[in-house]
């Protein structure tokens, strides 16, 4: 994946140089080992800060909300999965777009390495498969595979379902994955446990709304929380009011969702809200067989009526 | 001021020996990362973490804050007058602060108190607590502490600096609170000022010399505000910004708050909670316009007031202790070190001849 950044340039360059688009959203070298910055190119003299590593978990079809110029966008696997969104969604228009298509081999998380090492982490080096994490006294080689964000693990649409070119050809998909282990897991527990379960995932939640705020579905112009005319929810530090955000928000996401896992890493408390829709894209697929963000041409199936809708869940 | 050296087989009898007298708070690890807490009587803390993942600002100034409580039920005494809701300002000492955090109170304490308005809730709970610092050892790579006009040896806003120094710890008092303190936790091995003070300041400037990130600040104070303000490098900074509150809400120096009013039935409370200027709802007028209504605008103010009106108005540095949270925390990597770069060498007459 290391090896991709010289195509992205190109590709950007000649988009640029061009006029073919007015900007280039990718990603430029962050400053603490693991990040990397969302950032938008102009010129094609600029084209050199882009960069390209397994550091790039935020999804930029966050960035194409109402837009307005032609844009060129690098997009994996998720990321695509959001743009077929977004254009049926109307938030972006499929000829504002040229889309530059990164057959993904999963991103890197951060959280679990920086638990794994004890130390301060310097410098990450990623190469062939192994990502090798150095500090003051210590230097460990972890399998990518391994250290993958939790959605990257067990994602099965590596490849963007939405390209006007690739960086490289399609990667195998993963196949044999387990998508929904740990929904299971919660769905075995008692009501009581699940109970102390979320109250316990979302007791650090400081309601700084990076979640929502990092996720490509959440563009309401006020989000229910932010209401204040009337207001729905309290603001302050009750665990009431943080659960409703929460929940609320996973039910926004119902059948739009693709998992591409922005609120967890967005988290600067480390929680995994991301289980909350997991639920519910497990329960779309389940019902409806529907599976976000795949084809431009069916709406998600909670924004339309079938005559033939399975409807067992609310006999 | 005297220096004390503890043994470290006695640091737990100190800090047990003043469970009487004051409530106690530290760093605890709690999933992989520091916090500060109360600590119940058994429980102890952690010194180990390089920083808390939250700064201390939450102890004095909590996320949420009940003011006055009232009552709407009119067989109730004293039904819609503002009760003040009850508080318990009693003694309370704050271990393992790091010396950046402590700072950062002094820096809060211009806006909560001041010759005009005194915030009594922030006021009384600052006043109440004994700050006892842990001088940072071994600063993390993302702190730039000695260029925001702190350090890891900072002894401003502490009433006691502990520094480790390997099999034993020296508390050296800074203010009569911290002697206070100190009296009540038993340990008196105290030695020659002198020789502690330069066996202090030796690890000082072993610390200090670990700061591997600093930032410039000289030209903010001289530099027109309104051509900052209008600079073109803004767009740029706020490009990636997803407009959370992170950055805000773990920032020791980030005071605002939002007032609201609770009710439950009949009853209810009149409560602040800590706001963000990154969010679109601080600035909106009841008249529904937004004076900060674009990203770029919120994204700009949050710097431009801690790196230049803060700076303008008190005259004395930046509203940052260089502590790194905002750096390590921001979901995207927004950066106040590359911001502060863009700001402080920013030359209006280079970028308008361009």
């Amino acid at each position: 994946m290391v090896g991709y950044i010289d195509k992205i340039k190109e590709i950007s360059e000649r988009l640029l140089k061009d006029g073919k688009v007015d900007m280039v959203i990718g990603f430029r070298k962050g400053t603490m080992p693991m990040m990397n910055e969302p950032h938008r190119v102009k010129s094609a003299d600029d084209v050199k800060n882009l960069v390209w590593d397994s550091n790039c978990g935020i999804n930029l079809a966050n960035y194409l909300t109402d837009r307005k110029e032609k844009i060129g966008i690098v997009a994996k696997g998720c990321d695509s999965r959001n743009i077929v969104t977004h254009i049926i969604e109307n938030k972006i228009d499929r000829d504002q777009l040229y889309i530059i298509g990164v057959p993904c081999k999963g991103m890197i998380d951060s959280h679990k390495i920086t638990n794994a090492v004890s130390g301060e982490i310097v410098d990450v080096v990623e190469s062939n498969g192994e990502v090798t994490v150095k500090g003051d006294g210590f230097e460990e080689t972890f399998n990518k595979a391994d250290v993958l964000q939790k959605n990257c693990a067990v994602c099965i649409h590596r490849n963007p379902v939405i390209y006007d070119e690739l960086v490289t050809d399609l990667v195998e998909e993963q196949a044999d994955v387990d998508r929904y282990e740990d929904v299971r897991e919660i769905e075995a527990m008692s009501t009581e446990e699940k109970h102390n379960f979320f109250d316990d995932l979302l007791a650090p939640c400081i309601r700084c709304y990076a979640c929502r705020n990092a996720c490509p579905l959440c563009y309401c112009p006020t989000c229910f929380v932010d209401e204040s005319r009337p207001q729905w929810v309290g603001k302050g530090d009750d665990p009431v009011d943080i659960k409703t955000f929460h929940f609320l928000r996973a039910y926004h996401c119902a059948g739009r969702c693709t998992d591409c896992g922005s609120c967890e890493r967005a988290c600067p408390v480390g929680i995994n809200m991301r289980l909350l829709t997991k639920k519910l894209e497990m329960d779309c697929l389940n019902l409806y067989g529907w599976e976000a963000g795949l084809t431009l041409d069916n709406r998600p199936p909670l924004d339309t009526y079938k005559p033939d809708d399975p409807e067992e869940f609310i006999k | 001021m005297k220096v004390i050296k503890i043994d470290k087989a006695k640091w737990n009898d100190g800090l047990e020996a003043l469970n009487g007298s004051y409530s106690l708070f530290g760093p605890v690890k709690q999933n992989e990362c520091y916090e500060f807490k109360k600590l119940d009587k058994d429980e102890q803390l952690d010194l180990s973490g390089l920083n808390t993942r939250m700064s201390a600002k939450g102890l004095i100034y909590p996320h949420t804050e009940a003011m006055f409580t009232y009552t709407l039920d009119e067989g109730e005494e004293n039904h819609h007058i503002m009760q003040p809701a009850d508080k318990d300002y009693s003694p309370r000492a704050v271990i393992g602060i790091r010396p950046c955090d402590a700072d950062a109170f002094l820096l809060v304490q211009r806006n909560f108190d001041t010759p005009d308005y005194k915030d009594p809730y922030w006021i009384q709970a600052y006043e109440a607590t004994t700050f006892v610092g842990l001088a940072c050892n071994n600063p993390c790579r993302s702190c730039f502490c000695t260029s925001a006009g702190s350090g890891p040896f900072h002894e401003a806003g502490l009433d006691v600096l502990v520094v480790d120094a390997g099999d034993y710890f020296l508390a050296k008092a800074i203010t009569e609170k911290g002697e206070a303190l100190l009296k009540v936790t038993g340990w008196d091995n105290e030695l020659d000022s002198d020789t502690a003070e330069k066996e202090i300041a030796a690890l000082k400037n072993d610390a200090e010399a670990k700061i591997s990130s600093t930032i410039l600040t000289d030209n903010l104070k001289e530099m027109p505000i309104t051509a900052v303000y209008d600079a073109p490098f803004w767009e740029d900074v706020a490009f990636a910004c997803i407009n959370c509150g992170t950055c805000t809400y773990v920032c020791p120096t980030c005071w605002c708050f939002d007032i609201q009013d609770e009710v439950h039935g009949t009853s209810g409370t009149r409560m602040r909670n800590w706001d963000s200027c990154m969010f679109p709802l601080f600035t909106l007028h009841g008249s529904g316009h937004n004076p900060r209504g674009e990203k770029v605008q919120r994204v700009r103010q949050r710097f431009m007031h801690k790196l230049k009106y803060y700076v303008d108005k008190y005259g004395d540095g930046i509203q940052c202790v260089g502590c790194g949270r905002c750096v390590r925390a921001c979901p995207v990597n927004i950066d106040i070190r590359k911001v502060c770069d863009l700001m402080n060498n920013y030359d209006e007459a280079t970028c308008a001849a361009q």
